[in-house]
């Protein structure tokens, strides 16, 4: 229900654009920002999430480089870099097996950036990382386990 | 508004390797406070940077990413004294742009 009252203080806090967001008058239209793959997000397993992804059963690939660390010490900052050779690489997806949602990011690569990213996952236990890769429309997967010794998600 | 990132964007030969640091909670909305209730969820939902107006990058994360996010990347097509903008947007419909001249 919007309220007067808060649109015009979130004008007042934000601008106009924050308080048009809010206030949901205003989306994000579809040629700045594709929608986000809400389904994925909300799986809670890899193969409900490379199902949501429309990944199937990604095969094997010695292409993709899937750097973490054996022990992540704590499992509320564990850094995970994804890098692959493979043609056409135009997606990278990393994923936690063992957290309560396994997909943690997805990465889109327009022509022109390479096929890495370097990020940071929370890990509720010790688990597989999985690196998830889209090229020419069909998927590759490399994984990895880390060994947590404090949990990260805070529950 | 969000608060601001921090943004590295160097040349490396004819790459921009860009390093950016987001300030941001990044609650899954499973912690409990203090008092034992649980913290809202509140993530970044979607990052986009972009550069000379094209986009160089596009992300979509789930609260797994974790707090203060940290995100690496590298891009061709930049030169010296351009610039890389980079917004994110989260789940409470909050949003923040920062930029940053590539060196």
């Amino acid at each position: 229900m919007l309220h007067r009252r808060e649109f015009l203080r979130d004008m007042g806090q934000g601008g106009i654009l924050a308080a048009l967001l809010s206030s949901g008058l205003l989306t994000i239209p579809k040629a700045w920002a594709a929608d986000r793959n809400q389904a994925a997000f909300a799986a809670r397993t890899v193969e409900e999430a490379f199902a949501a992804l429309g990944a199937g059963t990604p095969a094997a690939s010695d292409e993709i480089t899937l750097e973490a660390p054996e022990i992540a010490e704590n499992g509320a900052v564990v850094p995970v870099n994804v890098a692959t050779s493979i043609a056409g690489a135009d997606a990278i997806a990393i994923l936690v097996e063992k957290n309560p949602n396994a997909l943690a990011a997805v990465t889109t690569i327009p022509a022109g950036t390479e096929a890495y990213v370097s990020t940071r996952v929370k890990m509720q236990q010790t688990s597989r990382v999985i690196a998830l890769v889209r090229a020419k429309g069909s998927f590759f997967m490399a994984s990895k386990d880390v060994k947590v010794t404090l949990g990260g998600c805070g529950g | 508004m969000g608060n601001p990132m921090r943004i590295r964007a160097k040349l490396d030969g004819e790459v921009v390797d860009a390093k950016v640091l987001m300030n941001h909670a990044m609650e899954t909305g499973q912690r409990k406070d203090a008092s034992g209730a649980l913290v809202p969820a509140h993530y970044i939902t979607k990052v986009i940077a972009s550069c000379n107006g094209k986009t160089v990058l596009e992300a979509d994360w789930g609260p797994s990413v974790s707090k203060n996010p940290l995100l690496g990347f590298r891009f061709r097509g930049a030169a010296a004294g351009d610039t890389l903008s980079v917004t994110w947007t989260d789940s409470m419909n909050d949003t923040r742009t920062d930029e940053a001249v590539i060196g």
